[in-house]
């Protein structure tokens, strides 16, 4: 049976768009549809060998909705989240194009969003990143040129009025689904549902959340959430992922900025035998509970250097309900890059001079 | 975070990295600088939200002498009295489009990231700065004053990209100047 994701024509063709889809992508259809959504961060290599992250990407074949490419998270080092997106879209998977605002000025984003959107990225996420004092070079100078909101609202504009902030026009706008990052579990608390609004109003269409270890605070959270009425207007995606050790949780709880785990959980963590089971375990049973809770989406798996685990969580959590995401995604120039590669493959012999009239008569 | 380093080891360590720090958001000013005015001016950010309304009313009664001087004459002088009147009470940066009536009378441009549109997701369990430990978060504390304020509401706002070729420039100047403008429009619309 073909999948409902599919292009009647052809499982190689790009998808047509749906009328009220800002983007062309799955994730967007998935989401829109009331699924349940899945997506998991790749871990950034630190090498510049395309294989690591090809490798890193198909542990979560068929077993994501979206693969976020993180742009040095944590004001670490790593491949740039355009460059991975390069990769993932050329090998047909979805990814999720974060975008900090620590190291690039409104010139550089607008240039990013416009490559991004040719690549075939279809959902881009705009934060603000953390300070470069949490990062391996501390001696970086921080741009933050905007910040997530302003940055949602440029990208928006560049979508839907297809303009660049300046107001100078685009030929063709990125058809983007846009996303954010929310978390409800650092102070001012009772703020944080009305930033939510307000990155809604500046164009998020889906948030991702940090870490949630405190399910009490979400539940909490979601309900003010609902009060006004945000959960309608956006999908909220909710951050989880296994910890490796009760050391490493209090390790990440004292010296990584915005995430908040409860006493509960490292006695829990230290009183397991296995606490790398029990981990993975803790994530299932908060993936139980917070996929109960109304107006939430789905779930946004964060699993550092424990990818392998993805696969297993999601499928023990159960939260597909034997849905299976796709596994290829047709990009709109893989067949002009195919005719391309024959060409090459054919081995004409090319004439310089031929060409050079050709060219010479092709003035634009 | 479970617990904070107390005292001003942070921004000193953060120093002796060698780290880079723009001009005026030096982490040695920052450790010198206690917050205390700062603070004081968000308890009472309501009375400042009514002192502002009516000092906006009398800078706009003045537009025909700042127009008889002319504005670019008169900017030299007013972006002195406003630097070092908002330096003092709000540790200000001379951004030049001042938002403090959005943001609970707490000057976003002291936030290291400087976000003008809520705080970011590093604030630490005690309110404090992710970047700078020792200083309390400046939009913990806008949201506060924004809640003592008549208009506070206005911190939902979502806040325009700032434009760098106004900083150092009046602020209140550009404000009198568009509001002038806006009141001759509707003059004009009238007749």
């Amino acid at each position: 049976m073909a999948h409902i994701d599919e292009n009647p024509l052809g499982p190689h063709l790009p998808l047509d768009p749906l009328p009220g889809h800002s983007s062309l992508g799955r994730l967007e259809r998935v989401l829109r549809r009331g699924e349940f959504a899945v997506t998991a961060e790749l871990n950034p290599p630190d090498s510049a060998n395309p294989e690591d992250v090809y490798q890193r990407a198909a542990i979560f074949d068929g077993w994501v909705d979206g693969i976020n490419a993180v742009d040095a998270s944590g004001a670490n080092c790593h491949m740039s989240s355009v460059g991975i997106c390069a990769l993932l879209t050329r090998m047909g998977y979805a990814p999720i194009m974060q975008i900090a605002c620590r190291d690039k000025n409104r010139i550089a984003i607008q240039g990013d969003v416009l490559g991004a959107a040719a690549m075939g990225v279809c959902n881009i996420m705009c934060l603000t990143g953390d300070g470069v004092q949490a990062g391996d070079q501390p001696g970086a100078k921080p741009v933050f040129d905007l910040d997530c909101m302003s940055l949602l609202e440029t990208v928006r504009i560049m979508r839907d009025n297809a303009k660049f902030l300046s107001g100078r026009k685009l030929t063709t706008p990125p058809k983007v689904f846009l996303g954010a990052a929310i978390n409800p579990f650092a102070p001012p608390y009772d703020f944080r549902p009305y930033r939510l609004a307000k990155k809604i109003e500046a164009g998020a269409q889906f948030v991702q959340s940090q870490y949630c270890f405190d399910v009490p605070m979400f539940r909490e959270y979601m309900k003010k959430v609902r009060d006004l009425g945000l959960d309608e207007k956006c999908f909220i995606l909710v951050g989880v992922g296994p910890m490796a050790s009760a050391k490493t949780a209090k390790w990440i709880r004292s010296n990584v900025p915005g995430i908040h785990i409860p006493d509960s959980v490292i006695a829990r963590l230290e009183g397991a035998e296995d606490q790398k089971k029990e981990g993975k375990q803790l994530c299932i049973d908060i993936i139980n509970e917070v996929k109960e809770i109304e107006g939430v989406s789905g779930v946004h798996v964060m699993a550092y250097r424990q990818e392998e685990y993805v696969a297993e969580i999601v499928h023990e959590s159960g939260v597909l309900k034997g849905r299976q995401p796709w596994k290829r995604e047709p990009n709109p120039v893989d067949q002009l890059v195919a005719e391309r590669i024959e060409a090459a493959r054919s081995g004409q012999e090319q004439d310089q001079q031929q060409m050079a009239q050709k060219a010479a008569r092709q003035p634009h | 975070m479970a617990d904070p380093k107390p005292g001003n080891a942070a921004p000193a360590k953060k120093a002796a990295t060698g780290a880079y720090t723009p001009a005026g958001v030096s982490p040695n000013r920052r450790a010198r600088r206690k917050y205390t005015v700062r603070l004081w001016a968000v308890r009472h950010s309501r009375f400042f939200e009514w002192f502002y309304n009516r000092f906006a009313a009398a800078f706009l009664l003045l537009h025909p002498v700042w127009k008889f001087f002319g504005y670019e004459r008169v900017e030299r002088p007013i972006t002195f009295v406003e630097r070092h009147v908002k330096d003092f009470l709000f540790d200000c940066r001379m951004c030049g489009q001042c938002a403090l009536s959005s943001t609970g009378m707490s000057c976003p441009m002291n936030c290291p990231k400087q976000l003008r549109n809520g705080p970011c997701g590093g604030v630490r369990a005690n309110g404090h700065c992710e970047v700078e430990p020792d200083m309390p978060c400046v939009w913990v504390q806008a949201w506060k004053g924004s809640r003592n304020m008549v208009r506070g509401d206005a911190i939902m706002n979502v806040q325009k990209p700032v434009n760098q070729s106004l900083r150092e420039t009046s602020s209140w100047l550009r404000v009198t100047a568009e509001a002038a403008a806006a009141r001759e429009a509707a003059a004009g619309k009238d007749a």
